[in-house]
């Protein structure tokens, strides 16, 4: 089918701002957006540059704002986007983040809000030689949450984040709910206290745009839900 | 400009093979981790099924079992000692990861969940045993974002989007690495005591295959190119389920489940070839079984594809004609295979609840790779001399535990246990050793030169074109059956792509984030590993494991009971062989 791409371009070695840039291609009603991208790449303008890897939605490499929607490029299909864009389907980097090169965002920052609730497993008793035992109830309680691959969609989809860099964000926290109801884990009091920091929890006004944008399908909105629930009550359940 | 730095360790790649040296080198000498992805975009991240391990947690089994096992499944081409270490360590590793944070899936006591995988059985019944560790169908995920975390919290030194180009090589010594910061478009020299090399899998040499982007063999190329040697390319694995035409892959872990192949017909092939395991029999043996299927005429409308049937009544239709008390339903399935049930629905626009899968035998896994002995140190020739101060683990490495086909699950378990002997390795040789002198203004320059003629090419030749070429014809010719013809074919057709890429010029001439060149460059790798590869399946005139000649179709220890090894020494590939460590299993015909 003829597809029409509106690819939001910026080189810094050579453009002053970004600027839009169309391009007519024949492709197949299901190749994925990542398709399409390499297609403009590998045929029309090698100069485009992104980031990808996997090409099947798990590694979290290509993040992108579609059609206005954070979207995973390669997750999503042409005929459905070019049915929702009426025609014509936009391509621009995530929002929030310094952009580097085309779509290729500084990812700094959001590790670093990562790397702020303390995204590991504490708990300094002895196990023994044999794994620790959780019950099946109580290792479903945060299976949601373990599915997260760090894409940033939903941090970077979200108005609070926008006003303020220094917000957390929606995958930081999500994060913390990971180990903060993993019941091996002693260091939930900690990381409620991270979250406590004005520009922790407090930011997020519910507004819901994470949870539509997670391409592992996670309840984002929900999780902040419980993790602030925790932090008000001191309860963990 | 070249940036320099001097670590005592280093570790090239971010995946679980890296982050687990790393998380053992790190706590005793200067560590570094340099990646070209983000560690948790390593394509460790989309190991679906499970980690193997003789846990014995839902039924009786020993890693004596699970010894065995890897060796016939590698029709016996792995090297026993190695698969001893692998197989005893499973057990303290899977352990390990759980004590890391790991959220495997549990059993109603609270232990780590397992269940069964191709080739993985209990010896005395010869029947399937529930081995493979899984986290939902998304264990490999959890290994590395669970290894990933622990390096966090050990503060362990990384620089992400760094692409290790060229190795220091000096009299048989290894003295760091270089590498172009991709952000910035300009080389690093990296000064180390110990490297360890961890960069995964080089599956875009093929078509339809199941691995990631980025999965290129830098690191072996660079390997070649430092005239070194690479281990038994011809030994590479397609997996036989792939999503028609994608090749993404829907793990084994659905036949774990219960899945099973149907062709044309109708009909549960798999149960006339193999009558015991059936469709859990090794994959080299499925896809070939697939194919043979589609030969002749029972792919589904004709077409070169099969079905992988997972409907739960039918699952429940073929455990009652085994014998098989279990009773499964969707929301068991759902639950159990969440991930591949996702990518059948958003990528084939098949639900595999109420409709059969289309499938077809995809590229997926490197058996061969950068030569080893059991300490993961690099070898320099057949002879078993090592490389002072280089080490390899992972996909990247042939340790030899795959021998001439993997067994599923194993990948993983080779990661954590060779990963982390790799790292104590390195360290105890760090702790020891003393930096030897680098030319440091010379250090970069072979680096320099490649990236130069890519940059500043004026030739009209075209990556895209030329990587496309060799993919297809790969997939044609040097895939799951092959001939002697058609691999000469492949070679004299390699020969011209490396011909034509010598005018490949990059169109992007930038310096960040320049992805068009990296991407020539890459692609210069793949077409010296698919040389070597086609070379040394030509020289092997046997059938074994994932190699299968059509003109020699049976196995034959006579003359091929050994590894290959390939070197390319001024333009001229040559051969050489080692003899398999065998200790405890003498060769036998695999049947299953
Ligand atoms: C879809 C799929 C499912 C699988 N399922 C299973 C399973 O269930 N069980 C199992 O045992 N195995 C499975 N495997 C196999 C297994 O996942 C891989 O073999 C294994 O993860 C490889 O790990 P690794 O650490 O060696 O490399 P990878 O995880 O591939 O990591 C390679 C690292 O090297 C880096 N790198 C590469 N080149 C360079 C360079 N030039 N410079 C710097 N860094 C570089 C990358 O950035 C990356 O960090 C599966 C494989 C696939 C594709
Ligand atoms: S729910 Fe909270 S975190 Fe999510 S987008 Fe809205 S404000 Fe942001
Ligand atoms: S929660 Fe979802 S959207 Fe956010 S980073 Fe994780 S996977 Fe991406
Ligand atoms: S390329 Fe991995 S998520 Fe899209």
């Amino acid at each position: 089918m003829k597809v029409c791409l509106k690819i939001k371009r910026f080189n810094p070695e050579t453009d002053k701002k970004p600027y839009w840039k169309s391009y007519e291609l024949d492709l197949e009603p299901k190749d994925r957006i990542l398709d399409a991208l390499h297609e403009v790449k590998w045929t029309l303008d090698g100069t485009l540059s992104i980031r990808r890897s996997c090409a099947h939605g798990v590694c979290g490499s290509d993040a992108m704002r579609i059609n206005g929607r954070n979207r995973l490029a390669c997750k999503v299909f042409v005929d459905d986007e070019m049915a929702f864009g009426k025609g014509v389907i936009t391509v621009e980097p995530i929002l929030g983040l310094p952009v580097i090169k085309d779509m290729i965002v500084d990812m700094e920052p959001f590790f670093a809000h990562y790397r702020s609730i303390m995204p590991f497993l504490v708990n300094d008793t002895d196990p023994g030689p044999r794994e620790r035992l959780q019950s099946s109830e109580d290792r479903v309680r945060f299976d949601d949450t373990t599915k997260c691959i760090l894409c940033a969609c939903c941090t970077t989809s979200c108005p609070s984040f926008w006003a303020r860099g220094d917000y957390v964000g929606p995958a930081a926290i999500v994060q913390a709910h990971r180990f903060i109801f993993d019941t091996r884990d002693h260091a939930a009091e900690e990381r409620l206290q991270v979250l406590s920091d004005p520009n922790g929890l407090w930011r997020c006004r519910t507004v819901f745009n994470c949870t539509e944008a997670c391409p592992r399908g996670i309840q984002v909105t929900k999780a902040i839900g419980e993790v602030k629930d925790a932090l008000r009550t001191g309860v963990i359940a | 400009m070249v940036h320099h730095h001097q670590f005592d360790a280093l570790v090239v790649g971010g995946g679980g093979a890296g982050l687990m040296a790393a998380l053992h080198a790190s706590k005793r000498v200067k560590t570094a981790v340099i990646s070209k992805l983000y560690p948790t975009r390593s394509h460790t991240g989309t190991a679906q099924g499970g980690i193997g391990a003789a846990l014995g947690n839902m039924e009786p089994d020993k890693w004596e079992w699970h010894a065995y096992d890897t060796v016939k499944g590698g029709d016996f081409l792995s090297d026993q000692d190695a698969v001893d270490i692998m197989c005893k360590e499973a057990i303290d590793a899977v352990i390990d990861l759980e004590h890391l944070g790991l959220p495997f899936d549990r059993t109603p006591d609270g232990k780590i969940s397992q269940r069964r995988f191709g080739g993985h059985t209990n010896n005395e019944t010869k029947k399937p045993v529930m081995r493979a560790c899984h986290a939902a169908d998304r264990t490999g995920h959890m290994i590395l974002q669970t290894l990933y975390q622990n390096c966090i919290k050990n503060k362990v030194t990384f620089f992400d989007e760094f692409q290790v180009i060229d190795l220091l090589i000096d009299d048989g010594k290894c003295n760091g690495v270089v590498a172009v910061c991709l952000a910035t478009g300009e080389l690093h020299v990296f000064h180390s005591k110990g490297t360890l090399l961890a960069t995964g899998g080089f599956g875009k040499m093929w078509k339809v295959t199941s691995n990631a982007h980025s999965l290129t063999g830098d690191l072996p190329a660079a390997i070649l190119r430092r005239q070194l040697p690479l281990e038994d390319m011809e030994f590479f694995q397609f997996h036989p389920t792939g999503v028609y035409k994608l090749g993404i892959l829907l793990s084994e872990a659905a036949r774990g489940e219960g899945a099973v192949f149907i062709n044309d017909k109708g009909e549960r092939f798999m149960a006339r070839y193999m009558p015991t395991m059936k469709d859990l029999a090794p994959r080299d043996i499925c896809s070939r079984y697939i194919y043979k299927e589609v030969r002749e005429g029972r792919g589904i409308g004709g077409k070169d594809y099969v079905y992988l049937d997972f409907r739960p009544d039918q699952i429940n239709k073929y455990f009652e004609e085994d014998g098989n008390t279990k009773r499964i339903t969707a929301e068991y399935l759902e639950t159990r295979l969440p991930d591949i049930i996702e990518f059948s629905r958003v990528y084939q626009g098949v639900d595999p609840i109420t409709q059969p899968v289309p499938i077809q035998p995809t590229a997926h896994y490197a058996m061969g790779g950068i030569p080893t002995n059991v300490d993961t140190e690099v070898l320099a020739d057949a002879s078993g001399k090592t490389i002072e101060g280089l080490y390899a683990a992972g996909e990247v490495a042939c340790v030899s535990v795959h021998g001439a086909n993997r067994l599923g699950t194993n990948s993983l378990v080779d990661l954590v246990v060779f990963g982390k002997i790799g790292g104590i390795k390195m360290a105890d040789y760090c702790e020891r050793a003393s930096f030897r002198a680098i030319k440091k203004e010379t250090a970069a320059d072979f680096a320099q030169s490649q990236i130069d003629v890519l940059r500043n090419g004026k030739g009209g030749e075209d990556a895209a074109k030329i990587r496309k070429s060799l993919q297809v014809m790969m997939d044609d010719n040097v895939g799951v059956y092959r001939t002697g013809p058609g691999l000469e074919a492949a070679i004299t057709h390699i020969r011209e792509l490396q011909a034509r890429y010598k005018n490949v010029a990059a169109k992007d001439k930038g310096m960040l984030w320049n992805t068009d060149l990296m991407e020539a460059w890459e692609l210069g790798a793949l077409l010296d590993l698919a040389e070597v590869t086609a070379v040394s399946a030509l020289a092997r005139q046997e059938s074994r494991g994932g190699h299968f000649r059509e003109d020699f179709p049976t196995r034959n220890d006579a003359d091929f009971l050994k590894h290959t090894f390939v070197t390319v020494k001024n333009g001229k590939i040559e051969l050489s062989s080692k003899p398999v460590t065998i200790t405890r299993y003498k060769p036998e015909e695999r049947k299953y």
